[in-house]
This record gives structure tokens, C-alpha cells and sequence, in this order.
């Protein structure tokens, strides 16, 4: 199969997010998609996928063109797609998401699950892709919802896969499992689109790679004629340098204190399991772990979004223990959220006033009982200069933005804000190199200002990058600190796996032994 | 097999949850004692549980008021117990209804004490209240389930109650009346449809609009038209019949197989409707789209087309519903007579968690509470009817508030679908 996009150019009001694109992807090639936040990979695969249409150009399924005017058409030509945000339906098991839409009957309309699930199954052991049919979505990992993705597409045939940003959310293990499904698809002949913003994975699997810069092609290439700093450049279209430069931390008193904190999740199971630790001012203290050990619960706690079962928080002085978000606000505690579509922004809301969620009801954004628009506006223009926030306008829907700039825009909102304690959980997921080095310099120049740093992350580059302590986290304890200085790949590595210390470190101060204490 | 196919219905529990029903389970089991048990003298209640046309009639029951109110609370302690002890899992909500039942019965026989009451009119009297809550709910189940709120139920009984009565009595047929009301209904409802489908209105606003509507054209319509053309109101109602054998059955037959058509036609759409949404694939299409509606497109199906196409089924139940307070009823309109009975049927709709058994069951609750009232005047019970009559209400509301609590609603019910 053979699947080519000519001259493809798509426009929104105000932006042109392609731009006379040309792209072919053929059976048993992984062509990979890269560029800025913005570029145009997602618009361009869902023009492909027939959820846009495009403004001009064609496509071309094996010589022949193709209308594409929506999904069913782009599915009955053998095209599938995984996209960004997961296109499942939660409350649904594995088997009726996948049959959705091309449902196996016996009579009356009747579903049959069981036909269904036979070839599932058959699809999932061909191809390495290991699910349990009759599972709830919901309750499935990510990196198993992201399979469910695959086998939809698989059992509509597709021939051609696209996977948008795929490997964003998952945990390193995961994202080994993917690489090998990918390519036992390629040998099996499909033609695999891969859209990644880690330079690494892309060097590694792909056949051919495709830069885009503000929604026009502007290189392309193979692993072996590049590296990933080369990348980077072709990207941004300037050089970037992939390291922050951070000078020592000198750590003053505590901000925070956790002590002995139990948290549980929806289904009460108990996931934090009497973690303690303390941030200074003028450091960074990353949690770094596997997702899903519980850091998403603590911070949940930590911030007033979910119950605290024990345990005991302090900032500075005071007990914030179960403190609602405007309380910690107010005690200039700033929060970047992990979801960022649920809790950091208002889609329907307009970018200036996204970026003001927080501090609306300040000067000067606020006078007496009305807001002040120009102020508000005037405000808006500069984050969107200084983050690169790529927008037509301020007076844009936020969710009009692309997966990458909606980050952007909402760590530029807790960015404005005085700091004492910044809490930051993946705040670099899914951004591009230029972006992620924005960020890190931006956190690291807070921490220098005097605010202490509360990193989460599942990244280790990222916790290398900007760590001064890291305590890893496992099964919902943390298994161990160490100072950056200390830390190696590899040693936070197995702590990740949960491998503790061979000869663990006494605790400090030191504890008399002997009974009676 | 395909048991694994109900996942409308299954939903998590928490343990905290789980306990809460325990913990009422045990509270009502102690009002059933202190209110019924202790509340009750020495006397009997005697209950007939006989219909006309049976092969042959029960014996009237005879049981002690008090006695049997300690029994019932002993069962409600137990099934409260066993909850605390190891719980129920997810037929709970079953266990659930076991107990109201429970504790609505023992409220029954404190009521009969020293006195006789006819069982059978009063289940009779309950299922033919259910009926227009049932079907309202039904309508409800399957707009919201695709995802449009639908709260202009009231407002789709009462047009389509008067068009049937119109249609009726002017073709001088009754199933002409009946497919004219059940037509009114998919009138209203395609511009609902088209309101909130097409010009994305807040459902709510266009709910609104439409049962102010209805109320104002059908009274306007009665003062000016029925008033003065007393024939045009005369549509007559359709006649009761027996399926032949089971009808005779002692208590069950009359009250089930010895009704008129639409009231057949009730008991078949829970089934029909159940059975489609939750087996067949336009069920799980229909739910896709009302949890997520871009999921569904993006697999190639047609969102708008779902959602047109379950509303209007859904304003032609609820036409349905409104042909059977006049044509299969009473046989005359009376300005405003749904009074509220579509808001009802919203609440049965929830409580009976979109699912149209449960919907079913939980008209049977309200049904239930409205006969009471009649019936309680009777027994001459030392207190004001009216009084009395909130008890099976104030159970439901603290059943449907704190027990219950959430409902899982469709994740995109009430949003409209954008496309780009
Ligand atoms: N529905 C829309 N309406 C208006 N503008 C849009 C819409 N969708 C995307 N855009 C704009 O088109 C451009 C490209 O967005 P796109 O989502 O394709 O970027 P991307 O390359 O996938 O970025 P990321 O890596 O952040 O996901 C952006 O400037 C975005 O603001
Ligand atoms: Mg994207």
C-alpha cells in the first residue's frame, strides 16, 4: 500500500496549518513526522484520516485519488489512527470499542461479542498486543488503552497506521512494548506514520523522517544521515540547545514539609502508602517514577484536589493539610496540573482569559467589580511572545490551540504568579525540544529567585536535567533520595523498578536502639 | 456469554458507599419497628387479593399488624447485616428495592390494622399510574442516552394528549387518535431535535420553550375550541381484553393480562427497549454517542443522524404516553391534566438509572405513592391523609438523594457535537 498526501494545505481562520505539503508513506516503511508545537502534525493526519477536510491538495491511496469527507470513508480505504487524545469510550469494554462501528451480529442486530473477540484475539497474539477483552477501559493503564487504539485500527484492516504523539504518556517499559509492535507491523507490511517529540525513539525506528516548521515541510531525512541535534535544529529553524545550564542549588529552609501521608484513589485503594519529605527554598526536588505509583495521587493531595487520608502537610510554618486550591493560591503556592485538559484550562474560554484564570480578581486585572479587558489583554500578548505560544490571536478558544501549546499557555499562567512553591507534574509532556528547554530555564531561573521547585516526572531526562535531590517513588512509598551529584541513570533506574538500596542509608538523626523507646 | 454485554448498569461501589447502604438498610429496619411495630395495636389487617375473571379466588389474608411489622424490620436488619458483613457487590441496587418494598409493605399493614383492604385495587390502581410515568421515562432513555437532554417529556404528553383526543374523536377512531397523538409527540420533538442538534440552543432553554408551548396552545385550543365543540372531546377510550388463559390466573392474571393495548404496549417497549439498547449494535451505537460523541465519529458513525433519529423515537414514546391519559384512560383532555406527571417521569428516568427497567420499577414507586393517597382517605387513619402520603415520597427522595446518590449519567449528555 502506498499512501500519498500532494500539496495538502488546510487553513483555520487566522492560521494556515499546512501549507502545500507533501508527504508518502509506503507497506513496510515507518516515516516519521516531526516539528515545533504548532507545526501542523496533527492537522495534517486528520486530514488524512478525513476528520478535516483539506482546504486544497489531494490524496492518493496507491496511485488512485481519494475523497476523503470523513472517517468511514478514510477507514474503508485502509487508513487507521491513534490519536493524541485516546478515542475511547471509558465506560466500555475493549471488545465493544473495538467492534464499534463495524459490529459482528447474529440476527435481531444482536451483537456477538464472542465472534468479535475470537478476532481480536487472533489480531492481538499475530502482532504482540496483549489485551483482555472483556476489560473496562477505564480501569485499564494507558500504555493497555493505547493497544486497544492499535487493535481498532488492526481489526478494520488498516493498512496504513498513524500514531500521533503515542509514546507521550507511556512509561519506558511501555514504550519498549511499542517499538516492538511497531515493528512487527512494519514486517507485516503496513505503512506506519509516527509523530514523536522524542528525538530518540525517532532515530530509532524510523525508515524516513519528515520535519515540518509552521505547517510547511521543510526537510527531509533518514536516522542515519542525522542526529538528534540536527533534528532539533531543522525543527526550531535556529539552533536549540538540548541542556539547561544550571549552576549548584544552595537549599535555605524548608517550604514544604509531607510527613507520613496516606492517600487513596477512586476506587479507594490505598496508593500512597506514609510517604514524607521536605523542599527547600532554592531547589529542586524531583519525584521521579514509573506513572502510576501514586505521584499523581499525592500531588492531587498536596494541592486540595483530593482528599488526604493521614498525614501531614506544612508550608513554612503553617498546616496546609487538605487546603483548597485558592488557600495554597493564596499562600503563593503555584500548580502546573498533569491533565492538563481537565484541570489546567477552560477550552471554551478564550486564551487571554485562560491566562488569567488565577489572577482575575488582582490588580490590574481587576478594578472594583469589573476586569479590566485591556490590562487582561495586554498581559495575554506578552505570555504568548515570551512562551511561543503558537495562536492567530489572544481572542482565540483555547482549545483551538494544539496539544502542545495548551501546555505552553498554562505553565505560562503559574508562571506569573509570585512564588514560594512551585509544584510542577509533567510539566514538559508532549512539548517540543525548543519548548522543553524554555521551561527548564524558566523553572531553574524560579528556583534561583528563591522558590522551591516540586518536580513530578516519568522522564528521566527530565529529572537528570533539572534535579539538585530526587526521591524516586514506588508502589506508592518513596524507595529512596539522592542527591543529584549521587544519581546515575542507572541507579534511579532500578529504584524506578523498584529495587531498593543494597545497604540502606540509617535514617538521619540517628534513633537510640533498645526497648522501652 | 453475553451477560458481559451490561455494562450500562455496572458501576463501582466504594467500600464507604457499600457501608451506607447497610447502615440505612438498618435504619429503616428500626423505623419499621418503632413506627409500625410499636405503633400498631392488637388487630389484624386483612388484605383480599382477588380480581374479577379468576379460575378460582384466594383466600383473604389475615395477619397480625404488629407481629408482621416485627418480621419485616428483622428481614430489613438482616439484609442490612449481610451488606455490613460482606455486601451485596453490584446487585445491590436489587437488595435496595427489596428493603423500600419492605418497609413500604410494613407501612401498609400498620395502615390496615383493624381493618381490610382490597390488595388487588391498589396494585391495579399502581401499575395504571405507572403507565404514562414509564412511558415518559422511556422517552427520556432514549434522548438522553444519545446524548440530548430531553426535559420537555410534559410538554410532549400534553400536546400529544390533546391531538389524540382531536384526532380521535374527529376520525371517529381510536388507533387513528393513537398514531395522531404519537405523531404530535415527533412533531414537538423534531424541533427540539433541530433546536438543540442542529442550532446547538441550551437543551434546557429549548426544553423550556417547548412545554411552555404546549401548555399555552393546548389550553388556548380547549377554551376556544373543545369548550364550544363538546364532540371534539369524546374520543371514547380503548376497551380492556383478556389474553385468554393466563388472565385467569389468581391476582397476577387480572392485573397484568387483562388490560387494554397500550398498556400492553408499555410492558413490551421496557422489554423492546432494554433489550436494544444494551444487545444489539444500534444500542451501542446510540451509547457511544452519548458518551462520546467524537470516539464515535471518528469509527465512521454518523453522530447528528443518532441523535435526530433517537429523539424523535423518543418524543414519539412520549406521545405514546400522552395518548394514554386521555385515549387510553380517561377518554377526555382537561386543560393542563399531564399536571406534572412528565417531571415525574424525568425523576423514574433517573432513578431507575436510564435504564428502562428500572425506569419501569421506579414509576411502580411513584404509582404506588399516588394510590396510596386515595386509599389511605378510606382506611381512616388517625392521621391527615395528605400527611401520610408524603411518607413513600420522603423515602424515595432520601433513596434517590443519599443513597443512591449518583447516577452515571451519559458523559455527553446535554452537549451539542461540533465537528471541526
Ligand atoms: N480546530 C482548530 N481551529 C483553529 N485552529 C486550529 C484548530 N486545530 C488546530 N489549529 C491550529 O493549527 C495549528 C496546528 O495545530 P496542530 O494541532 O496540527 O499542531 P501539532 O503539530 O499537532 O502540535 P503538537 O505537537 O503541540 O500536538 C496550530 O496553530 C493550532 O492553533
Ligand atoms: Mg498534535
Amino acid at each position: 500500500m502506498k499512501v500519498e498526501l500532494r500539496g495538502v494545505t488546510k487553513r483555520f481562520p487566522g492560521v494556515v496549518a499546512n501549507r502545500d505539503v507533501n508527504l508518502t508513506v509506503s507497506g513496510g516503511e515507518v516515516v516519521a513526522l516531526l516539528g515545533e508545537n504548532g507545526a501542523g502534525k496533527s492537522t495534517l493526519m486528520n486530514v488524512l484520516f478525513g476528520l478535516y477536510e483539506a482546504t486544497e491538495g489531494e490524496i492518493y491511496i496507491d496511485d488512485q485519488k481519494a475523497e476523503f469527507s470523513s472517517p468511514a470513508d478514510a477507514i474503508a480505504a485502509g487508513i487507521g489512527m491513534v490519536h493524541q487524545h485516546f478515542m475511547l469510550i471509558p465506560v466500555f469494554n475493549v471488545i465493544e470499542n473495538v467492534m464499534l462501528g463495524l459490529e459482528e451480529t447474529k440476527g435481531m442486530g444482536r451483537l456477538d461479542e464472542d465472534k468479535a473477540s475470537e478476532r481480536l484475539l487472533s489480531l492481538s497474539r499475530e502482532h504482540g498486543l496483549q489485551v483482555e477483552p472483556y476489560a473496562v477501559i477505564e480501569d485499564l493503564p494507558v500504555g493497555v488503552q493505547q493497544r486497544v487504539e492499535i487493535l481498532k485500527a488492526l481489526y478494520r484492516n488498516a493498512d496504513c497506521l498513524i500514531l500521533d504523539e503515542p509514546t507521550a504518556v507511556l512509561t519506558p517499559d511501555e514504550i519498549r512494548d511499542l517499538i516492538g509492535v511497531i515493528q512487527s507491523l512494519k514486517d507485516a507490511g503496513k505503512a506506519i506514520i509516527f509523530i514523536s517529540h522524542k528525538l530518540k525513539e525517532v532515530l530509532e525506528i524510523a525508515d524516513q523522517i519528515v520535519v515540518l516548521r509552521r505547517g510547511e515541510v521543510v526537510g527531509t531525512t533518514t536516522p542515519s544521515e542525522t542526529n538528534e541535534q540536527e533534528l532539533a535544529t531543522m525543527m526550531v529553524g535556529r539552533d536549540v540547545q538540548l541542556e539547561v545550564s544550571k549552576t549548584p542549588s544552595e537549599p535555605g529552609t524548608a517550604v514544604l514539609r509531607v510527613t507520613d501521608m496516606h492517600v487513596r484513589d477512586d476506587r479507594e485503594v490505598k496508593v500512597v502508602n506514609g510517604v514524607s519529605f521536605e523542599v527547600k527554598a532554592k531547589e529542586i526536588l524531583a519525584i521521579a517514577g514509573v506513572q502510576g505509583n501514586g505521584q499523581t495521587q499525592l500531588i492531587e493531595a498536596l494541592t486540595g484536589l483530593r482528599k488526604v487520608e493521614s498525614g501531614n502537610v506544612t508550608l513554612g510554618d503553617e498546616d496546609v493539610t487538605g487546603a483548597s486550591p485558592a488557600t495554597l493560591f493564596k499562600m503563593d503556592v503555584a500548580h502546573i496540573p498533569e491533565d492538563r485538559q481537565a484541570d489546567g484550562m477552560i477550552g471554551a474560554f478564550s486564551i487571554a482569559d485562560n491566562l488569567v484564570l488565577n489572577t482575575y480578581r488582582e490588580r490590574p486585572f481587576s478594578k472594583g467589580i469589573l476586569t479590566d479587558r485591556s490590562a487582561i489583554q495586554r498581559s495575554a500578548t506578552k505570555l504568548i511572545e515570551d512562551f511561543d505560544i503558537r495562536t492567530p490571536s489572544a481572542r482565540s478558544p483555547a482549545s483551538t490551540l494544539s496539544g502542545g501549546n495548551q501546555q505552553k499557555m498554562i505553565v505560562a499562567r503559574e508562571f506569573t504568579h509570585a512564588q514560594r512553591l512551585l509544584i510542577a507534574s509533567q510539566p514538559t509532556r508532549g512539548l517540543d525540544v525548543g519548548s522543553i528547554q524554555y521551561i527548564h530555564a524558566r523553572i531553574v531561573a524560579q528556583r534561583d529567585e528563591g522558590a522551591g521547585v516540586l518536580l513530578v516526572s516519568s522522564e528521566l531526562d527530565e529529572i537528570m536535567a533539572l534535579a539538585d535531590r530526587i526521591a524516586v517513588m514506588c508502589a506508592g512509598e518513596i524507595v529512596g533520595v539522592l542527591d543529584r551529584a549521587d544519581a546515575t541513570r542507572e541507579k534511579v533506574g532500578r529504584l524506578m523498578a523498584g529495587v531498593r538500596d543494597e545497604a540502606p542509608r540509617p535514617p538521619s538523626p540517628p534513633v537510640a536502639e533498645g526497648e522501652g523507646s | 456469554m453475553s451477560s458481559h454485554s451490561a455494562t450500562v448498569t455496572t458501576s463501582r461501589i466504594s467500600p464507604a458507599r457499600a457501608r451506607g447502604f447497610g447502615i440505612f438498610f438498618i435504619f429503616l429496619a428500626v423505623a419499621m419497628a418503632v413506627l409500625f411495630g410499636m405503633g400498631s395495636g392488637p388487630d389484624s389487617a386483612t388484605f383480599g387479593l382477588n380480581g374479577p375473571d379468576q379460575f378460582a379466588d384466594l383466600p383473604t389474608v389475615e395477619i397480625p399488624a404488629a407481629g408482621t411489622a416485627y418480621f419485616l424490620a428483622v428481614v430489613a436488619a438482616f439484609l442490612g447485616g449481610m451488606q455490613l458483613a460482606r455486601g451485596f457487590g453490584h446487585r445491590i441496587y436489587l437488595v435496595l428495592g427489596v428493603v423500600v418494598f419492605l418497609f413500604i409493605f410494613a407501612f401498609l399493614v400498620w395502615a390496615t390494622e383493624d381493618n381490610s383492604l382490597n390488595l388487588y385495587g391498589m396494585l391495579q390502581s399502581t401499575l395504571l399510574r405507572a403507565i404514562p410515568l414509564t412511558l415518559g421515562a422511556i422517552s427520556g432513555v432514549l434522548c438522553e442516552k444519545s446524548g440530548v437532554v430531553n426535559i420537555a417529556i410534559e410538554g410532549m404528553m400534553l400536546f400529544s394528549a390533546f391531538m389524540g383526543v382531536i384526532i380521535g374523536s374527529a376520525s371517529g377512531n381510536l388507533w387513528i387518535g393513537l398514531i395522531g397523538g404519537a405523531l404530535a409527540g415527533g412533531v414537538l420533538s423534531s424541533v427540539l431535535a433541530v433546536l438543540s442538534i442542529r442550532y446547538r440552543v441550551d437543551q434546557i432553554i429549548a426544553g423550556t420553550v417547548l412545554n411552555i408551548f404546549a401548555l399555552g396552545i393546548t389550553s388556548y385550543l380547549t377554551a376556544r375550541v373543545l369548550v364550544e365543540y363538546q364532540n371534539l372531546n369524546n374520543p371514547g377510550t380503548f376497551r380492556q381484553f383478556s389474553i385468554p388463559i393466563v388472565s385467569k390466573i389468581p391476582l397476577i392474571g387480572p392485573l397484568l393480562f387483562r388490560n387494554n393495548i397500550l398498556i400492553f404496549l408499555t410492558f413490551v417497549l421496557v422489554g423492546a427497549v432494554w433489550f436494544g439498547l444494551n444487545k444489539t449494535r444500534w444500542g451501542l451505537r446510540v451509547r457511544a454517542v452519548g458518551e462520546h460523541p467524537k470516539a464515535a465519529d471518528t469509527v465512521g458513525i454518523n453522530v447528528q443522524r443518532v441523535r435526530y433519529r433517537n429523539v424523535i423515537m423518543g418524543g414519539v414514546v412520549a406521545g405514546l404516553a400522552g395518548a394514554y391519559l386521555t385515549l387510553g384512560s380517561v377518554g377526555r383532555f382537561d386543560e393542563n391534566m399531564t399536571a406534572g406527571k412528565g417531571f415525574i417521569a424525568l425523576a423514574a428516568m433517573l432513578f431507575g438509572r436510564y435504564n428502562p427497567v428500572g425506569a419501569f420499577g421506579a414509576a411502580l414507586v411513584f404509582g404506588f405513592a399516588e394510590s396510596l393517597q386515595n386509599k389511605l382517605a378510606i382506611l381512616n387513619v388517625g392521621i391527615s391523609s395528605e400527611l401520610l402520603a408524603m411518607a413513600p415520597y420522603l423515602a424515595t427522595l432520601l433513596v434517590v438523594a443519599g443513597v443512591v446518590g449518583r447516577t452515571r449519567v451519559p458523559a455527553a449528555d446535554g452537549v451539542p457535537y461540533v465537528k471541526e
